[in-house]
């Protein structure tokens, strides 16, 4: 079995591939920026670190494009953190159009209004172990509801379709966290650097039969 | 809700952690991989890796550590010391690193702190700040653990390396660091909110009441320590389930 984590230059992709080998086996992971590996690969992982504004044209710049629309529509596919933001149709982040695979938009934390229950001030990035409430969905299997994931983000997508989503959090607001249709699955928080339950969902994905 | 992070710190030389440790069932008390290992067996938020070796000539061994480390520790990795340029930063990344600490050369050389998290992302940079207090409510930035005052102001300078792009701030009283008095309570405090990036509350712990207070009173986002742990004091688990009992958000 191949798995192919997308490279585009975007950020250090060693956590991930890392990760998915220590649940798949050394050999199962490829770390590739050739579309044909994409293609030949029976899934796909797709991360993204940074700018989504930068992460989009990186991805163009190396003609990634296709192979990962190809990929979303035709395999088991995980993407992670701007790799679930560019999924959807448009970011505030640098008001860039994404890949449109899903309808909806990303949106950044606002700046008013976010403090927790205490009242003491919520800062952004939201970074850290926070719950994720999930919706039924085979890769939360083994998993607890309102377990802790890890997460580095400001922005979160916002999907127009509710039926997408597949788990939520809160933070100052509640957001979507997971989201998933047929093949594809995508989350903000980081599975590569969520210890167990990070695992444990990347083991999910690698025995999935959407 | 979040979780307030607990972070262990391992001072790593010559590919040794030093200041001891004392885990009874430890094949090597000072490899920083089994050490980091079972940090994450306890249920650490992440760990930081403080390379403090002297010679150049033995930076390297740091990148290997950082690769074994997280070929097998799937929580995020913090690495400091000696980090000079931004190829280092890119470096100890590539390696494996999810953030990268930043202390005298920040100092020395503010734009390398804009660089940095340009290329890479103000996540992955933190600017750790040694502060030592100079008159009642008034810290200096010191660099050369402790011995070189700057004469900048501990708060701008949080400020500052916050506007230049850092993600977080390792904020360490050189006060207090070593003597498990507890965190400088005040400093802290001035520092997080004066800054709207998390604060890494170090220096200081002696027990368990000292980590709870570093986010009760200090509103540190997450409180590192060395000892307590590395000597069996504690474990994480146990550290986490104090402050739980307190009322504090962790991940247990």
């Amino acid at each position: 079995m191949t798995i192919a984590v997308i490279d585009y230059g975007m950020g250090n992709l060693r956590s991930v591939s890392q990760a998915l080998e220590h649940v798949a086996g050394r050999g199962a992971v490829v770390v590739t920026h050739d579309p044909a590996v994409v293609a030949a690969a029976e899934r796909v992982v797709f991360p993204g670190q940074g700018a989504m504004p930068d992460c989009m044209r990186e991805l163009d710049a190396r003609g990634l494009r296709a192979a990962v629309l190809e990929a979303a529509r035709s395999k088991p596919f995980l993407g992670i953190c701007v790799g679930e933001q560019m999924l959807f149709e448009h970011s505030e982040e640098g008001d860039v159009p994404g890949l449109a695979v899903f309808p909806g938009r990303v949106r950044r934390f606002p700046d008013a209004g976010m403090v927790d229950r205490d009242g003491a001030r919520l800062k952004v990035p939201h970074m850290g172990w926070n719950r994720v409430r999930q919706k039924p969905h085979a890769l939360w299997a083994g998993i607890a509801d309102d377990a802790r994931f890890y997460f580095v983000h400001s922005y979160f997508v916002d999907p127009a379709d509710r039926a997408l989503v597949t788990g939520t959090c809160e933070y100052g607001v509640p957001f979507t966290c997971a989201v998933g249709r047929d093949n594809i699955f995508a989350v903000q928080f980081h599975p590569e650097k969520s210890a167990r339950d990070g695992l444990q969902l990347l083991e999910n994905f690698v025995a999935w039969r959407p | 809700m979040l979780a307030k992070r607990i972070i262990p710190c391992l001072d790593v030389t010559a590919g040794r952690v030093v200041k001891g440790t004392n885990f009874v069932d430890l094949r090597d008390a000072g490899d920083p991989v089994e050490i980091a290992r079972r940090y994450d067996a306890q249920g650490a938020d992440e760990v930081t890796f403080l390379d403090i070796t002297a010679s150049s000539d033995q930076r390297d061994i740091i990148l290997h550590i950082v690769e074994a480390c997280a070929a097998e520790v799937f929580i995020p990795l913090t690495v400091g010391g000696g980090v000079r340029k931004v190829e280092d930063v890119r470096r100890l990344l590539n390696a494996g690193a999810d953030k990268v600490s930043m202390n005298t050369a920040a100092v020395q050389n503010p734009d390398l702190v804009f660089d940095a998290s340009s290329k890479v992302g103000s996540q992955c940079i933190v600017v750790a700040i040694d502060a030592k207090q100079t008159a009642p409510g008034k810290w200096n930035v010191f660099t050369h653990g402790g011995r070189n005052d700057t004469g900048m102001d501990a708060v701008d300078w949080a400020k500052r390396v916050e506007s230049l792009g850092a993600g977080e701030i390792l904020l360490t009283s050189m006060d207090r660091d070593g003597t498990k008095n507890g965190f400088d309570l005040a400093l802290t405090r001035a520092v997080a909110d004066a800054v709207g990036i998390p604060v890494i509350a170090s220096g200081g712990v002696g027990n368990l009441q000292h980590l709870a207070d570093g986010v009760t009173e200090g509103r540190a986002d997450a409180v590192l320590a060395a000892s307590i742990f590395h000597f069996g004091e504690y474990t994480v688990r146990e550290a986490k389930e104090y402050m739980a009992a307190r009322g504090i958000e962790v991940r247990l």
